[in-house]
């Protein structure tokens, strides 16, 4: 089992299409271990379809990919590991306590029974939430229900974090907290952040490095000077909408996914 | 729950990379995700007081209605006593309700996020499947035990108390096949729209044509064929023999086929969940 140098995700080729339509076209990129890496791109341009594939939730038709040096076809169990993913909407149990939820993340995770307590404490405090442990979650805000999960996963000390829009819905105070959390998590841990949100101001302010992608094609990568440099822009919301156009996208999800998970289900495809 | 609560053990399903050893974590994930899982739906049953009671009510209705309203005919016609006949029945009805709903509820967790927080998790779906089934199907028992407690008002009395054991495995039995059932049926179920189709054309025909609610001797050829194809007959045929005594079929036919069809359902329900994309 090898561990990658530098790279703690390298994509390459990878196809992904739902009968006619193609979501992924081709993709090919690599992150550095380290690094805050946002991954952009209109409605509908292939993200969520990527972020599936990289966290063992679909497979590719074609191409490859490796976490940490692992191929999550292959290795589904070895790669969830690796990660920890806190999804565009919120994926804590609202009927339980934050602490419940934290203890059943490292239950699930296999952190080792010694170990639990300490590092549900650390992270909850990290977080800020130490104080409402024994909370039940649906008495949360939203912006608590988001440090929440990032503590969630972060408490099986993953490499590698994805992070679905994270601040999506939050108010500006939520926001900072957020990033500030995310920053010293980046800086004091050397945890890899895989980000991707529709807010540019946020992706300019904290990525070292960009993609943006479009009809499920790279359409431009860098850190974002070069990205503005490249598309003569002045600020990188502009850069986006040179790249990616003006017109409205539509993004029906909800039937896609559903004519996909029924037909998976059906055909005996999917993990 | 705090952090003293009691640790889970086990093995994973594959052997752990040397950084995952190092980190200390692989071995016990996929036994500790059964444990996890089944200890988060007790935890949410019994902090759901409306759904603890609410879910009594249409068992004891029933068992009030039919049971002082045919009870007087039932006697008539030979039958003997008829809260003595159907309070087994009525105690699976709690069962077999409870066992179905506590399977469907990954429809819930797939609208309200929480099921992606288990797809993503390092443990196999097998095992995630097994945790929610067994903690569907101790809910399900406990409400059946409480249904039985409830019936004891209305008059019904054991035959025999050592016979209990052999409640509480027809019950278990009954309660893992349909969690199972209902798991799968999730899996395969979009939303919550498909619901009232699966009360009306499947769980309400299990119920009614199990010999639950009148005895299965005397019914049309093509009924007894029905019943003797509806597994949870053979749930409420082992149960009553257990607890009033009288059996259509036989305690140990009862078993095996209940065992038989629960293990076939388990597997059904673990292939289509694993099926599940997020």
């Amino acid at each position: 089992m090898s561990e990658p140098s530098t790279n703690i995700i390298e994509v390459k080729d990878l196809v992904k299409t739902f009968g006619n339509f193609t979501a992924v076209g081709g993709l090919s990129f690599s992150v550095k271990r380290g690094e805050i890496f946002s991954f952009l791109g209109p409605n509908g341009a292939g993200k969520t379809t990527t972020i599936k594939m990289l966290t063992t939730l679909l497979r590719p038709d074609s191409g490859s990919i490796r976490i940490a040096g692992l191929d999550p076809a292959r290795e589904p169990l070895e790669v969830r590991r690796r990660f920890g993913i806190v999804f565009q909407d919120n994926s804590l149990d609202d009927e339980l306590t934050a602490w419940e939820n934290m203890f059943f993340h490292t239950v699930l995770y296999g952190v080792p029974a010694d170990e639990r307590r300490a590092r549900i404490e650390d992270m909850l405090r990290f977080v800020g939430l130490w104080d409402r442990r024994q909370d039940l979650v649906k008495h949360f805000s939203g912006g608590m229900k988001r440090r929440l999960e990032i503590a969630r996963c972060l408490s099986h000390q993953p490499d590698l974090i994805f992070l679905d829009e994270p601040t999506s819905g939050l108010d500006p105070q939520n926001r900072s907290r957020l990033w500030e959390h995310l920053r010293r998590l980046n800086f004091e841990m050397g945890t890899t952040i895989f980000l991707t949100t529709h807010s540019m101001e946020e992706a300019e302010k904290v990525s070292q490095r960009i993609i943006v992608i479009d009809g499920g094609k790279i359409a431009a990568e860098g850190a974002p000077d070069d990205i503005k440099r490249q598309t003569e822009t002045q600020t990188l919301e502009e850069a986006f909408l040179t790249l990616t156009g003006r017109d409205l996208r539509d993004d029906v999800p909800g039937s896609l996914d559903s004519m996909r998970r029924t037909r998976a289900v059906w055909k005996g495809k999917g993990k | 729950m705090n952090g003293g609560a009691v640790e889970a053990g086990g093995r994973a399903s594959r052997e752990p990379s040397g950084k995952a050893l190092a980190r200390g974590g692989a071995s016990s994930s996929s036994w500790g995700a059964v444990w996890a899982l089944w200890l988060r739906q007790i935890k949410r049953y019994l902090r759901s007081r409306s759904r603890l009671v609410g879910s009594l009510g249409q068992p004891v209705l029933f068992l009030v209605a039919l049971g002082f309203g045919f009870g007087p005919v039932f006697q008539k016609a030979g039958g003997g006593n008829y809260i003595q006949f159907l309070t087994p029945g009525i105690v699976l009805m709690g069962v077999l309700f409870t066992a179905i709903f506590s399977g469907i509820e990954i429809i819930w967790d797939r609208q309200f996020g929480f099921l992606k927080e288990t797809l993503v998790a390092p443990a196999p779906r097998l095992f995630i499947m097994l945790g929610r089934t067994l903690g569907g199907a101790t809910i399900a028992v406990i409400q059946g035990f409480l249904v039985l407690l409830v019936s004891f008002a209305a008059g019904f009395r054991l035959e025999s108390w050592s016979r209990l054991p052999a409640a509480a495995l027809f019950m278990g039995l009954t309660a893992v096949a349909f969690t199972a059932l209902g798991t799968a049926i999730a899996s395969v179920l979009e939303d919550m729209q498909g619901f009232q189709l699966i009360m009306n054309f499947l769980v309400m025909p299990i119920f009614f044509f199990s010999g639950s609610i009148f005895p299965l001797k005397s019914l049309p050829r093509f009924l007894t064929d029905v019943a003797a194809a509806n597994p949870l007959t053979y749930g409420v045929d082992g149960l009553r023999l257990a607890l009033s005594g009288g059996s259509y079929a036989g305690m140990g036919l009862d078993a095996a086929v209940l065992a038989g069809v629960a293990a076939v359902l388990v597997a059904a329900g673990a292939q289509l969940f694993s099926r599940i994309q997020a």
